[in-house]
């Protein structure tokens, strides 16, 4: 079966940079849907959750962040489920929590921002 | 999902859920909310009279970069009629506040304030660097607290300001109410919450952001493109404030009120004079005139243990009676601060005790 992609553009802000290869901007292409095999064991429970074959939501972007760009300290971005309490999210510019956070369903081309507020000041 | 519109002009796409409120709103009307409740915080304390001199202490981050950026615009916008430098603390750490520096300097240009930066090294004759390399990373952020501290006032007195103002948001706060009351500094939790502390002896400072969340700075920093810098400390940052930190995020995250409750809380305490009391009388550093609830100020008290190779017993107080009982005088080759003095008109200005939140 051909699984179409998605090309998404993801940005880092705020020091979260720093835990993926000090690259402040990356253009991924992702699976539309969550695919049946997960990628490796470790997402299975996690994932196991959300039935596999939904369509590809943020939820399913961080967890593919964490498997494929993330290259240290992966509890400093995912906490239970979600990002890390501080974590800001932008979905096309607008605050996540108006987008229904984790469940928005992601669309080809979408822009989506992670900004760390717990860094000094 | 549908877009929303904005609960506040009903015409825009909402693009933020407020923290505070809950309310959605669009980019015009945050901006506007986020200033105009600045603004409504500084004339409702009085901060400020026309023609006052003031310091913002910029340290490069998110929230010393907003609050030059909204400072400036507020100080044209309502006619304030203030004069506004950035002053800044170099405290010698390669590779942390040497790159954020090089984001104040630009933001010199960009917000056309003229800058100060003060060394520790010039001021003490001692980078964190050198400190670290003496003492460790155990308690190099008393070090750097102390120091820094008494740094912003001597960087004040030669810019000749009458106010620092500190980019504190209400997170700060409401951490700073948490770990007084976990570490049961009673007397500390009572004056934590002051929007404005101003000693016999020090330059008044006072917090604009006291009320302005997190989270909305830094969207306000995210829409606005502000220039700023973000990387923690590479020496270990204070421990018990990282932990508090933590439990106030996870807190918000389930109720967005709880920082603004917190800050209500710690304000509507009353702490009994008894407890009050406590409070040691401040007096004159005998060495370097900076205020002190000892004959010693802290900073000499650090510096003395530096100089002499033994920093790590000057960081008690039992260490320090003892290395004031012992050795009465300084050792000849040993570097001092300089003597602090304060502007003659700043002379008998009341006296509401020490600030007691750091970040």
């Amino acid at each position: 079966m051909s699984q179409s992609t998605l090309s998404i553009k993801v940005e880092f802000g705020g020091g979260l940079e720093l835990l993926f290869s000090n690259q402040r901007s990356h253009k991924v292409s992702l699976p539309s849907h969550v695919p049946t095999a997960p990628p490796d064991a470790n997402t299975t429970s996690e994932q196991g959750k959300k039935e596999s074959g939904r369509p590809a939501d943020i939820t399913y972007l961080m967890y593919w962040m964490r498997d494929n760009l993330l290259k240290e300290r992966e509890e400093l971005f995912i906490e239970n489920g979600t990002v890390r309490p501080g974590i800001l999210v932008l979905v096309n510019d607008t605050d996540w929590e108006l987008e229904g956070e984790g469940e928005y369903v992601l669309q080809d081309g979408d822009e989506i921002v992670f900004i760390s507020t717990l860094h000094g000041g | 999902m549908a877009p929303r519109n904005c609960a506040l002009c009903k015409v825009s796409r909402a693009i933020l859920k407020r923290p505070k409120t809950g309310q959605q709103i669009c980019k015009e009307c945050f901006f506007h909310v986020f200033e105009t409740e600045v603004h409504n915080t500084i004339t409702e304390a009085n901060l400020f009279k026309l023609g006052d001199r003031v310091a913002i202490g910029a340290s490069g981050g998110k929230d010393s970069t907003v609050l030059a950026y909204v400072m400036k615009t507020l100080n044209e916008r309502y006619s304030y009629g203030l004069n506004l430098f950035l002053l800044s603390i170099d405290e010698g750490i390669t590779g942390y506040r040497d790159d954020s520096l090089e984001t104040v300097k630009r933001n010199q240009e960009q917000y056309k304030m003229p800058l100060k930066i003060l060394s520790y090294d010039e001021l003490y004759g001692w980078t964190m660097d050198a400190i670290v390399a003496q003492i460790g990373t155990k308690n190099n952020c008393t070090f750097c607290g102390v120091f820094r501290r008494q740094a912003l006032d001597r960087g004040a007195v030669m810019l000749e300001v009458d106010h620092i103002v500190t980019g504190h948001n209400a997170d700060d706060i409401a951490e700073t109410v948490l770990m007084n009351i976990m570490r049961g500094d009673i007397a500390r939790l009572g004056r934590c919450t002051s929007i404005c502390t101003q000693g016999e002896d020090t330059i008044k400072r006072s917090k604009p952001f006291k009320y302005a969340y997190e989270k909305e700075i830094v969207m306000y920093a995210y829409f606005k493109k502000l220039d700023y810098f973000s990387t923690e400390c590479i020496y270990s940052p204070e421990a018990y404030r990282g932990h508090a930190r933590v439990f106030l995020k996870d807190l918000e995250a389930a109720r967005p009120s709880t920082i603004i409750d917190i800050i209500h809380s710690g304000e509507a305490f009353e702490v009994k004079e008894e407890v009050k009391a406590v409070q040691k009388a401040q007096q004159t550093c005998r060495r370097c005139g900076y205020m002190s609830s000892n004959d010693l100020c802290k900073a000499c008290t650090l510096l003395e243990g530096l100089e002499r190779g033994a920093a790590a017993i000057a960081v008690t107080d039992k260490a320090r009676r003892k290395l004031v009982t012992m050795e009465g005088g300084t050792i000849d080759t040993m570097r001092t601060i300089p003597y602090f003095q304060l502007p003659s008109h700043k002379a008998g200005v009341n006296s509401s005790g020490l600030a007691s939140s750091s970040s």
